[in-house]
C-alpha cells in the first residue's frame, strides 16, 4: 500500500488545505478496492460512476465555500442491510437478489444531505444473522490481518473495508455485537449507540428491540463525527428517541480525571476466554487509571444468562420480522408454483440460507403455544434482571470496561458447523443490546499478531461519555494506529 | 434427553412456511436440541416476581397527525414485484388452496 490509510478528519484536513480533492480521494478508494478486495470481499457493490460525479460536485461546493457539513466530500461505505434509494439492498441474501430500494433510509438521507460520498455496499452475514460474515450468500469476507480468518460479523464487510484502508469509515448495524465484535477482530473502532439514538427507518429489521445502526472507523473521534450526523429524532421510526442530534465530537476533551470506571467481576470468571485477552484489557484499564480515572469493581450477576436470553429474544423477533419475505411483493419468488402455500414454502426454502432458517424456526418455536412462557417470556424477564444489574452498577461508576470478544479473530470455517459455539462468541456484547446501552469497541493491542478489542459501556443516552473515554484512551495509546500486514492480492 | 422431535421441527417449519429437505430437518433437529439445551440455563433463576422487558428504553408510542406523507406511488411500489397484474401484485390462486388456513 503506497499511502497509510487516513481517518476522516485527516482527509478533511488535506481537503481544507487544498492538498487533495474529493475526486482524488474517490479514485484512491476505487484503486484500493481494485487492488485488495477481490481477495477480501468487503464490498458487494460499488457506486463507481455516481460516486465520481458526486465527488466532483463536492469539490465544486468546496471551491465555492458552501460545504454542507464536516463530512462533505468524504468517502463512506454502507452495510448491505441499510437501504439507499435506487440502489440494490441485498442483506447478503438470495432472497433479495435484484431488489432495488425505492426509498432512502434515514441515515443515508442524512449522510447524503451532509455531502458524504457513499462508495458502495458492504458484505455481511445474511440478514445480519451471524458473527463471522460466513453466512453471506455472496461468500465470506476475509480479515485484512489474516485472510484465513474471519473479520467477525455480522458487519464484517464494513469493518474489513475500514481495516484494509479501503474507506476511512462505514456504517454497520449491531443487534448482538455485529458492529463491536468485527471492530475488535479487525483493529477498528466501532460503536453501537443507545437504543433509539439513531433511526432504524430503512434498516432491514432483524430484531427490532435490539437493532441499532452505528459507525465503524479508525478512531473514536471519527465515530463521533459520524454519529453526530446520523443521530436524532425521526418521526418515521416510532422507537427513535425524541432527543436532538448528538454533538459528541465537540465534547471530546481527552479528560477522564472526573470519571469512575466500573470493572465487572464477571468478566474474569466468564468461561472460554482466550488467555491473553484479559491482560490486554487490563493494560488499557491501567492506562486510563494513570490518566486519572478512578477504578471500582462492580457486579453484573446476570451477565452469564445474557446469551441465552439474547438468542431467545432475537430469534423470536426475527421470526416475525422475516415473515415479510414471502415472494409476493418483492425479492425472490420460486418458479412454477401451483398454490400460494407452495409459493411461500419454496420461496423461503430457496431464498434463505441455513442460519436464517435455523433462527426463524427457533423463534417460531419459542413463541409457539405451550413454550411461550418457558422460553420467550422467561428471556424477557431475564432482560429486566440484566437491566437492573446495569442500573445498580452505574450507581457507582460512569462507564464499564470489559473485553469486546472472548477471543481474537477465529479461522474461517472454525465455527461454521456448530451454531451454539458461534453464538457464544457474543458473550460480552449482547448485554448492551438487551439493556439498550451505548457501547464502543476500541483496539487495545495485539495477541498472537491479531487485534484485541476493549469495550466501553455507558448509561443509556450517555453516548458522548462513551466516546469521550474511547477518544481519551486513543490519545494515550497507539493501538488504533496499528496496521495489518501486507498480503499479496 | 430429547427436547424437540423431528416431527415438531417439521411442524414449525410449516408454520414458518419453509420447506425442509429430510437432511435439513435432521440437522435442524440436532441444532435446536443443542440450543434449547443451552438456554435451560435460564431455569437457574427464579423470575416469578420479575416483570418482562420488551424494550430496554421505555417510550410511549408517539402519534402524528393523520395526514398522508412519504408513501410510494403504485409504480414505485410494484417495481420489485415478481409478478403483477395492472396495479396489483399477482400471486397464485388463493381460494381452493387446501393446505392454507
Amino acid at each position: 500500500m503506497s499511502q497509510a490509510p487516513r481517518t476522516l478528519e485527516e482527509m478533511r484536513t488535506l481537503l481544507d488545505a487544498g492538498e487533495t480533492t474529493s475526486r482524488a480521494l474517490v479514485e484512491e478508494t476505487l484503486a484500493r478496492v481494485q487492488d485488495r478486495d477481490a481477495r477480501l470481499n468487503c464490498f458487494v457493490q460499488l457506486r463507481r460512476d455516481a460516486l465520481r460525479e458526486e465527488a466532483e460536485e463536492a469539490d465544486r461546493r468546496r471551491n465555492q465555500g458552501v460545504l454542507r457539513s464536516p463530512l462533505d466530500g468524504l468517502p463512506l461505505a454502507i452495510k448491505d442491510n441499510i437501504v439507499q434509494r435506487g440502489e440494490p439492498a441485498g442483506c447478503a441474501s438470495r432472497m433479495l437478489a435484484g431488489y432495488i430500494s425505492p426509498f432512502d433510509s434515514t441515515v443515508v438521507e442524512r449522510l447524503r444531505a451532509a455531502g458524504a460520498l457513499l462508495v458502495g455496499r458492504t458484505n455481511m452475514d445474511e440478514f445480519a444473522m451471524g458473527s463471522s460474515t460466513e453466512s453471506s450468500a455472496l461468500g465470506p469476507t476475509r480479515n485484512p490481518w489474516d485472510p484465513e480468518r474471519s473479520p467477525g460479523g455480522s458487519s464484517g464487510g464494513s469493518a474489513g473495508a475500514v481495516a484494509a484502508g479501503l474507506v476511512p469509515a462505514a456504517l454497520g448495524s449491531d443487534t448482538g455485537g455485529s458492529i463491536r465484535q468485527p471492530a475488535a477482530f479487525t483493529g477498528t473502532t466501532g460503536m453501537k449507540p443507545t437504543y433509539g439514538r439513531v433511526s432504524r427507518f430503512g434498516l432491514v429489521a432483524f430484531a427490532s428491540s435490539l437493532d441499532q445502526i452505528g459507525p465503524i472507523a479508525r478512531t473514536a473521534a471519527d465515530c463521533a463525527l459520524l454519529l453526530d450526523a446520523i443521530s436524532g429524532h425521526d418521526p418515521r421510526d416510532s422507537t427513535c428517541l425524541p432527543e436532538a442530534p448528538l454533538q459528541s465530537r465537540a465534547a471530546l476533551d481527552g479528560d477522564v480525571s472526573d470519571l469512575v470506571i466500573g470493572l465487572p467481576r464477571e468478566t474474569e470468571t466468564a468461561r472460554g476466554v482466550q488467555p491473553g485477552i484479559l491482560e490486554r484489557v487490563g493494560e488499557a484499564v491501567a492506562a486510563l487509571e494513570a490518566a486519572g480515572a478512578k477504578l471500582r469493581p462492580v457486579s453484573l450477576p446476570h451477565m452469564r444468562y445474557a446469551i441465552a436470553a439474547y438468542y431467545l429474544v432475537a430469534t423470536a423477533e426475527a421470526s416475525s420480522n422475516l415473515a415479510r419475505f414471502d415472494g409476493a411483493r418483492y425479492g425472490h419468488r420460486a418458479a412454477d408454483v401451483q398454490s400460494l402455500t407452495e409459493m411461500y414454502e419454496r420461496t423461503r426454502a430457496e431464498g434463505f440460507g441455513a442460519e436464517v432458517k435455523r433462527r426463524i424456526l427457533l423463534g417460531i418455536y419459542v413463541l409457539s403455544a405451550g413454550y411461550y412462557d418457558a422460553y420467550y417470556r422467561k428471556a424477557q424477564k431475564m432482560r429486566t434482571l440484566l437491566r437492573r444489574d446495569f442500573e445498580a452498577a452505574f450507581q457507582g461508576c460512569d462507564v464499564l470496561l470489559l473485553p469486546t470478544a472472548p477471543e481474537v479473530a477465529f479461522r474461517l470455517g472454525e465455527k461454521a458447523e456448530d451454531p451454539l459455539t458461534m453464538y457464544l462468541s457474543d458473550v460480552y456484547t449482547v448485554a448492551a443490546n438487551l439493556a439498550g446501552l451505548p457501547a464502543i469497541s476500541v483496539p487495545c493491542g495485539l495477541l498472537e499478531g491479531l487485534p484485541v478489542g476493549l469495550q466501553i459501556l455507558g448509561r443509556p443516552l450517555e453516548d458522548s461519555t462513551v466516546l469521550r473515554v474511547a477518544d481519551a484512551y486513543q490519545r494515550l495509546s497507539p493501538h488504533h494506529r496499528a496496521l495489518p500486514p501486507e498480503w499479496p492480492a | 434427553m430429547s427436547r424437540i422431535s423431528r416431527e415438531e421441527v417439521l411442524r414449525i417449519a410449516h408454520l414458518a412456511r419453509i420447506r425442509l429437505s429430510p437432511a435439513e430437518a435432521a440437522g435442524l433437529t440436532q441444532d435446536l436440541e443443542s440450543i434449547l439445551g443451552y438456554v435451560e440455563l435460564l431455569g437457574e433463576v427464579d423470575t416469578s416476581q420479575v416483570p418482562p422487558t420488551a424494550h430496554a428504553i421505555p417510550t410511549a408510542t408517539p402519534l402524528r397527525a393523520d395526514e398522508p406523507s412519504g408513501e410510494l406511488d403504485p409504480e414505485q411500489a410494484l417495481a420489485n414485484a415478481p409478478a403483477r397484474h395492472g396495479t396489483a401484485f399477482a400471486v397464485p390462486q388463493v381460494l381452493g388452496d387446501e393446505s392454507e388456513g
